[in-house]
This record gives structure tokens, sequence and C-alpha cells, in this order.
């Protein structure tokens, strides 16, 4: 089958069951990735709706999680790293040189792999990132760092701690935290790149449960390996193969009836 | 099973084992004879006196107040000079050119300058800086010595920061940390027990130096903090005093040995647990 006609147009797809109007929070179009001299993306185009959860699966080495770092420049941190096409962020291009960075990231917030707590203590993980954009007085700032450690579910667990170090807490919390951190810029969009997968499945499911609700007010995407993670968070699913992408659709098609050969391999272990 | 094989393995773990913990015991037998004897010889001398009188002439009691002085001033300045040229130099390394030619080259031309002759260095500043003065000088003791300050700050800044992991600096990225914030906030503080200790390592580096003093500050048998005359320092009165044929200046070398080994102990007891209380919090 050719490629060409199964990317789908970033607009509203054929399928829509969830009723109310989409909104493309961002519209990826004919986005190219190098490596050096290695492409690792290939035309992608593709919509990320606001205030839902899309996924991104496909094997090792498909380019999810490359495709996810252009969404906040994140590869701008390395050298040789290149993206060429369009990233329409509220209609305007991030790919553009001479954007501001800084805030485009303060926008896009991203939650990473393994916990990345900085080494200070939880309430100055929060209150740092708070502190770079706003100047606010004490009071308000601890109800702020209350509010971001409630979003991420790990205000009951710290509240008589807040100056313990941020590296003391378990695996699980130390992951709520940097949510609750990225939370706590009040971005737009918030990128989970595979959050789960250095973590224990009780803390997985709370991580979850989270995502859930963080949908209400950001737009999220989310990596991940784990099929049954992408089938119960997300609303919309990417299904990615070698740099391509196979099919992008409502999670619940993508799972259940997926149009393209190679999607129904993967989803059914073939291969991957 | 093949019984012999694995007997085979046994008797080559023994051997090992034997020839590890006896050379093991060999190198602390050394260190142990050197503190023995140092506290044998040096504890003896040490009073009072020793903190508060200057290095008497030959037959005359006194102490070592001068060279005390002298040490630490010059040990101050060195670092205040050198730690922040080579805390700045390393961080370039470490955070913006960790991948342009500069570095390397720099990186190379370091690891030189880490190794080379302490006693070159003060030949260098000897021709650079007393000469031109015209007279030995504390300065030049304190530039000499910060010479040698800097490589090593160089190197542990720059190791140490790049074992900060990179997806910590991602992090601070992806709230939208500027990158000189982040090496400010985040990456210092996630290195800080390393560099600390480097910042001690390189005290106990220059603590003990001797032939570049001898080209720069020279010495003086009299308490001054004149930083444009000749300045007294431990190791040079040490050397001076020990090579003497004087019984009263031999003891004080003795002395002023052990001083300094303490110092130097001292040190290295506070970095290491500075770094132990880093990984327990």
């Amino acid at each position: 089958m050719n490629m060409a006609t199964v990317t789908v147009a970033p607009v509203t797809p054929p399928h829509q069951a969830d009723g109310a109007a989409l909104k493309d929070k961002i519209a990826i179009r004919n986005l190219d990735f190098y490596y050096g001299q290695t492409k690792a993306l290939k035309s992608i185009s593709l919509p990320l709706y606001a205030n839902k959860a899309t996924a991104f699966i496909g094997p090792s080495g498909c380019g999810k999680s490359t495709l996810l770092r252009v969404l906040n420049r994140m590869y701008d941190l390395y050298p040789g790293q290149r993206a060429e096409g369009q990233v329409l962020f509220d209609g305007k291009n991030i790919l553009e040189p001479g954007l501001d960075l800084n805030l485009l990231r303060a926008r896009i917030g991203m939650v990473f792999q393994k916990p990345t707590p900085f080494p200070m203590t939880i309430y100055e993980n929060i209150a740092f990132g708070i502190r770079l954009y706003e100047k606010l007085p004490k009071s308000e700032l601890d109800g702020r760092v209350e509010q971001a450690l409630q979003r991420g579910a790990l205000w009951t667990e710290v509240k008589d701690k807040l100056n313990a170090n941020g590296l003391s807490l378990s695996g699980g919390q130390q992951q709520r935290l940097c949510i609750a951190r990225t939370v706590a810029v009040r971005p737009e969009v918030i990128l989970f790149d595979e959050p789960c997968s250095a973590l224990d499945p009780i803390s997985t499911a709370k991580i979850e449960e989270l995502i859930d609700e963080l949908k209400a007010d950001y737009t999220i995407v989310i990596v991940t390996h784990n099929m049954q993670q992408a089938a119960r968070v997300s609303d919309r699913t990417a299904f990615m193969y070698l740099g391509e992408l196979i099919e992008f659709d409502e999670t619940n098609k993508i799972f259940t009836s997926p149009s393209d050969r190679r999607t129904q391999d993967y989803i059914t272990g073939r291969f991957g | 099973m093949d019984s012999s094989l694995y007997a085979a393995r046994r008797r080559r773990n023994v051997i090992a084992a034997i020839a590890s913990y006896g050379a093991t015991f060999v190198g602390l037998t050394w260190l142990a004879l050197i503190l023995g004897v140092l506290f044998w010889q040096g504890l003896g001398g040490l009073s009072l006196r020793v903190f508060t009188e200057m290095t008497p002439p030959p037959g005359a009691m006194g102490g070592l107040l001068n060279a005390i002085v002298g040490s630490l001033i010059m040990t101050t300045l060195a670092l205040l000079i050198g730690a922040p040229i080579g805390i700045l130099a390393g961080t370039y390394m470490a955070e913006y050119g960790r991948h342009s030619y500069l570095t390397s080259v720099v990186r190379f031309i370091n690891d030189i300058l880490l190794s080379a002759p302490s006693i070159v260095v003060g030949l260098f500043i000897y021709y650079v800086m007393v000469r031109p003065m015209g007279h030995f000088s504390g300065v030049a003791g304190a530039v000499v010595l910060a010479v040698l300050v800097i490589p090593v700050m160089v190197r542990t800044t720059e190791d140490m920061l790049t074992l900060v992991p990179d997806t910590l600096r991602e992090a601070a990225a992806s709230i939208g940390l500027p990158r000189s914030l982040m090496i400010r906030q985040v990456a210092y503080r996630a290195a800080r027990a390393g560099i600390i200790t480097g910042l001690l390592l390189a005290v106990a580096r220059i603590s003990g130096e001797t032939a570049p003093l001898l080209f720069t500050a020279l010495n003086n048998q009299f308490y001054s903090i004149n930083l444009n005359a000749p300045m007294a320092s431990l190791p040079s009165v040490i050397f001076q005093f020990a090579l003497s044929p004087y019984k009263d200046w031999q003891d004080l070398a003795w002395t002023g040995a052990l001083i300094i080994t303490l110092a130097v102990l001292a040190m290295s007891i506070i970095a290491r647990s500075l770094t132990r209380t880093r990984k327990s919090s």
C-alpha cells in the first residue's frame, strides 16, 4: 500500500465518536527529522487535538520519541539534529528560527521516562519553575505550590515534608513531583515520554489516572511502549513504524479495527 | 561438572586474593611508617609557641608563625585567583562547548598542565613576574600556586558536570529554564559536592608545593604580610630547616611537616564527608 494514501490530513478525521468539535492545538505538517545524515521521521502529518490525549505507539526506533521531542524543540539542545516542515502550535510554526524556546517550553511542558527531580527540596522543585515567569508574594507562591502538588496527586503524601529533598521520594512519587512541576508552570500542552516505563504497576495506575484528569485542562501527548496503556489513557492513537506515520485514528478504532495491516500486526503482537 | 577445573579456579582465586592483600598491606605499611615517624618526630615540638612566634635563628626558641601565615595567605589568594578561572573553564567545556573542537584542545593542554612538574611552572612565573619586578614576592608565590590550581579545577569541574545526567538538563529546559540558569541552579547544585571536593584536593596539592615557591616567594625569616616582599611558607621553611645542621631547626621542620599533613588530612576528611552527606540526602 502506498504510504501517501494512509497519511491522515491534518483536519478532522472521518471517525468522530466524541461529539464535540475538535480543535487542532498542534498541527504537524510534512515533518521530516534528521539525526545528522539519518532521516528519522518521514513526512509526518498529524493533528493533536485540544483537550484530548494522543498516544504515539510503535516498535522501538520507530521515531515516536523523536516526534515528541520536536514538539518542544528539545532536539535543539543537541548539535546535528534538525527538523524540516511545519509544526503549527495555535497556528504558529514553532520550527521557525528566532522563536523563543524558553517561552515555547513554558507553554509545552514535558515529563520524562525517568523521574528527574531537581536536586533541591520538594517545595523548591515546584516553586522554581513558577518563579521563572511570575513574581508572586510568598503566600500566593505557597498556594500555587500546593495547587500543583494536588494536581500531581502528591500533596497528601508530601505536605508535611515540603523541605525534604526531592530525591528522597520513591520513584513513583518523584514522577508525580515532575508532573506537578510541569503543571505548576501552567503549560497548555503536556508531553509524556514513556512516563511509566520505570515505575511499578501501582504507581503506573496512579499516573494514568492523573493523565486522564489532566485532559480536562491540557492537551496531552503520550509516547508509550505499552499498548494497554495507550488504550487506557488516550483518545487518539498514532501508530508509527520506521519513521513513518502508518495510521492515526480514534484509539478505539486503532485497537479494534485498524485499517492498515502493519498496525494490526503490531497491536496483535506479531512484531515489535 | 569438571571438579579439577573448579579446583584450579579456586586455587587461582586464593593466589589472587593473597597478592591483593599483600599489595594493600605493603602500601599501607609505608603510609603508616611515614605518619608514624612524622608524629614521633613532630608531635614533641607542637606547642602554642609554634603558632605564635616567628622562625628563630639557630639556637634560639621560636615558632612557625610567619610560615603558617604566609602559607595561608598564598594558598587563599591562589584559590581566589585559580578556582574561578578553573570552574568557569570547566563549565564551558562541560556545558557550552561540549561538542566543540576548542574543548578537546583545551582538555588536551589542561592535561599536560595537570601533569607538568611544578618546578617548571615555578621557573615560568620567575621569568614572567619575579624578573620584571626585580625581587621575590608573595604575590608571585600566590600566582604560581594559582597556576597549579587551575588545571585541577578545570578537570574536576568538567568531570563532575559531565556526570550530571542529560535528563536533568532536559528537565530544566522543559520548564523553560534558560541555559545559564540551568547551569547555576541545577547543574552546579547536582555537582556541588564533587566541585568542592576538587577545591579541597587543589588545596591539598598546593599546600605541599616547595619548588615553585623557592622561585617566587622565596622565604622570609620574619613575619610579613606584604605581598610585594618575599614571604615565608611552611614548605620552604621545612626545606630550609630540614637541610640545616641545627637540631632545633630540624625539630621545627618536623613540626611544620606534621602541621601540613594534619591540615591536608583534615581537608580530605571534610571532602569525604561532604560527598557522603550529598549521597544520603
